[in-house]
């Protein structure tokens, strides 16, 4: 079973997408982070991505630099993500970890597992790993039963889509737009373009879009042909405007205006 | 326990060299990579391809460099003879200009208008800039704002040149956040831009590839030595930052299994300070910018930011092959301070009439040291891979020359004769 895959089944269900939200654990510190991650649970996330701040984040814009920055200057590690996990976990919504591999790397591949699965995690999300470097990870997620979700892109082949995805359990996260993550006005046809084409090669798994969402009208649009909607930056921009109680209460706030978007239909 | 690695074997298919290399890029770069190892392939079996380079470096890039032997440094090490493979005398004034040649005639293959580079000491953005006027190529070159200040004359060059430099401020703010800023670029723009990367590290192919383009170094001087001397030498010394000039010198001596090979890593105020940039020596195997290979990294694994008086070397990682060498026995590495370095610098200044790249005075420093243990009848070349017209500020600086205070016999420049 995919913890993943049921809640997102779960969705489909409600004839809506789920709302999967990410935050870095430890900025402006590690409570704070996490009293917003419970925050954006109970406005109706239904998934929260659990990122591992790292110092060199090549994927990354500036929003969540800026966030990521000091969490790692402040030493934030992974025994503080495993409590956000668990604290997300308690306030009733599936965490994901969202890692650069070399944090997992130097933890070490099966105790990351081992240690994530103890705290409740669902699996985790690896940006800059391919399934072709992923022999370890993909049997420690084996042993464990915890799910992995790999990237898709623009422009990814069509083997490359069947080979990623037969790697992936859980859901495949459809990168929309070629660049970095950010807020952006419009949301790219790209994405239609590539999630089409999932579908119609892997039409058996689930299909996550991220990159740019930051409100309710764009989930919206981008809910009408995923099977959840990744916000990311919108989020960590609450907290960076106000790094404090009233940035995490406003990421709640967010996350229930994104989640009206994600049910309409 | 030492076993010699097959020469022609690494990488293997999948862009390793043993444990290191590979791929840890997002997805979307996958495609452009393998859309270069493509087209790299192809043009390595081209004769057209070759024979284009070999023109444009030795009509453009001045190709063959001398061999000097360095007769009055030698006494300062042992005795032993030390020769001195030029690349400081190659075009812009370093070994980069061998990659970005061969890199730029791969950009036009591959349809792409504009090319992007990091730069650290600024060597290989004014290489980049130049080539890419030389191409007719937009060219945006990233670099750390520290490294802007530190090196501000080069970014007077790339500017003349006609490249957009653009100040990273970011992070550390030197070569690992330009890396960074520059994948960014990349993965946005990969449509149109080739992302010239600047040193055999990177993702697969790119340590391949530049050590593809730069074995023309190591081809050169082992025949050079061999006419010059009959035999082969009995050291290879190269300074190791991400490692491309030492790749490139290396290379063709890995089978003459008689020849050490030496990389010297900048050990910054020492290694057992902590503030360093000697990644073998200090660092362990990690993923850093899109491979696997040795870094500098914390209990958590984040990068840690390295210190070298010399902004080339002044990097947290190190080329995935230079890793295995390690790991082999095959090459070995060697820690050299600020000191040790500028001590070398100042030595080669006064005993040569040549003025080193800060980077290239590391590997002077290890000479000295392996010519003391081996003695007069060993043969060492070392790789003199950039001349130091850039350094003049932070040498007038280090040594404390007012103007007007460098005339010869100055003690802080230390008197050989």
């Amino acid at each position: 079973m995919s913890a993943l895959a049921d809640v997102l089944a779960r969705a489909r269900a409600e004839d809506r997408s789920a709302l999967i939200g990410y935050l870095p654990v430890g900025y402006p510190d590690v409570s704070t982070s996490i009293d917003a991650m419970t925050a954006m649970v109970a406005g109706g996330a239904d998934v929260i991505e659990v990122g591992v701040p790292y110092s060199d984040p090549g994927m990354d814009g500036p929003d969540i630099q800026a966030a990521v920055d000091p969490a790692v200057k402040a030493g934030i590690g992974l025994r503080d993500v495993f409590a956000a996990v668990s604290a997300v976990r308690a306030a009733g919504a599936v965490p994901v970890v969202m890692s650069y591999w070399n944090p997992l790397e130097k933890y070490g591949v099966g105790r990351f597992a081992a240690d994530l699965a103890a705290a409740g995690g669902a699996g985790a999300i690896t940006p800059d790993l391919i399934p072709e470097e992923a022999a370890q990870w993909i049997a420690a997620t084996d042993v464990h039963d915890l799910d992995r979700v790999f990237l898709l892109a623009p422009s990814s082949t069509d083997a490359r889509i069947l080979s990623t995805v037969a790697a992936s359990r859980g859901f495949v996260y459809a990168a929309s737009t070629m660049g970095v993550t950010g807020v952006r006005a419009a949301v790219s046809d790209a994405a239609t373009n590539l999630v089409s084409r999932i579908r119609a090669l892997a039409p058996e798994i689930a299909v996550c879009v991220g990159l740019g969402v930051s409100n309710a009208d764009q989930a919206a649009e981008v809910a009408a042909f995923s099977d959840g909607v990744i916000v990311g930056s919108a989020f960590v921009r609450c907290l960076l405007d106000s790094p404090d109680a009233a940035g995490a209460k406003a990421a709640g706030t967010l996350a229930a205006e994104l989640a009206e978007g994600v049910r309409r239909r | 326990m030492t076993t010699s690695p097959d020469s022609f074997s690494y990488p293997d298919s999948t862009g390793h060299f043993g444990p290191y290399g590979g791929r840890f890029v997002p997805e979307a770069l996958v495609a452009a990579l393998d859309e270069i190892e493509a087209e790299f392939t192809k043009a390595q079996s081209d004769p057209a391809f070759a024979a284009e380079l070999s023109r444009l470096l030795r009509d453009y890039g001045g190709r063959p460099s001398p061999l000097s032997d360095a007769e009055r440094f030698s006494e300062h090490a042992g005795g032993a003879r030390v020769l001195l493979k030029r690349e400081d005398l190659n075009h812009t004034g370093s070994h980069k200009i061998n990659n970005v040649l061969g890199q730029a005639l791969l950009t036009k293959r591959l349809g792409k208008s504009r090319i992007i580079a990091e730069t650290g000491a600024g060597q290989h953005g004014v290489a980049t800039a130049t080539a890419a006027a030389l191409f007719g190529l937009s060219c945006t070159v990233y670099m750390g704002e520290e490294d802007t200040r530190r090196q501000a004359l080069n970014v007077a060059r790339m500017k003349l040149l006609g490249a957009e430099v653009v100040p990273v401020t970011t992070g550390s703010q030197t070569l690992k956040d330009a890396i960074n800023e520059a994948f960014r670029d990349w993965v946005a723009n990969v449509e149109d831009t080739h992302y010239l990367f600047g040193t055999a590290a990177g993702p697969h192919p790119i340590p391949l590839m530049v050590r593809e383009f730069h074995r023309v170094i190591g081809q050169e001087a082992r025949a050079q030595v061999l006419e010059r001397v009959g035999r082969l030498p009995d050291v290879v010394a190269a300074c190791v930052g991400g490692g491309s000039n030492a790749i490139g010198i290396f290379y063709d001596f890995i089978p003459d299994a008689g020849v050490r090979l030496v990389g010297l890593e900048a050990a910054g105020d020492g290694v057992e300070t902590g503030r360093h940039a000697a990644t073998i020596t200090g660092g362990s195997p990690g993923v850093l910018h899109g491979a696997r290979s040795y870094l500098l990294q914390d209990e958590n694994g984040q990068t840690i930011e390295s210190h070298s008086i010399s902004a080339g070397l002044d990097y947290p990682g190190v080329g995935p092959e230079h890793s295995w060498l390690h790991d082999t026995g095959r090459a070995e590495y060697r820690p050299i301070t600020d000191a040790q370095a500028m001590a070398a610098f100042a030595l080669l200044c006064k005993t040569e009439g040549i003025i080193p790249a800060i980077e290239s005075s590391h590997a002077l420093a290890g000479a000295l040291d392996l010519g003391k243990e081996l003695g007069p009848d060993a043969v060492i070349l070392v790789n003199l891979s950039g001349r130091g017209d850039k350094d003049v500020e932070t040498a007038s600086t280090y040594f404390g020359l007012a103007a007007g205070d460098l005339e010869s016999g100055d003690p802080a420049l230390g008197d050989p004769a």
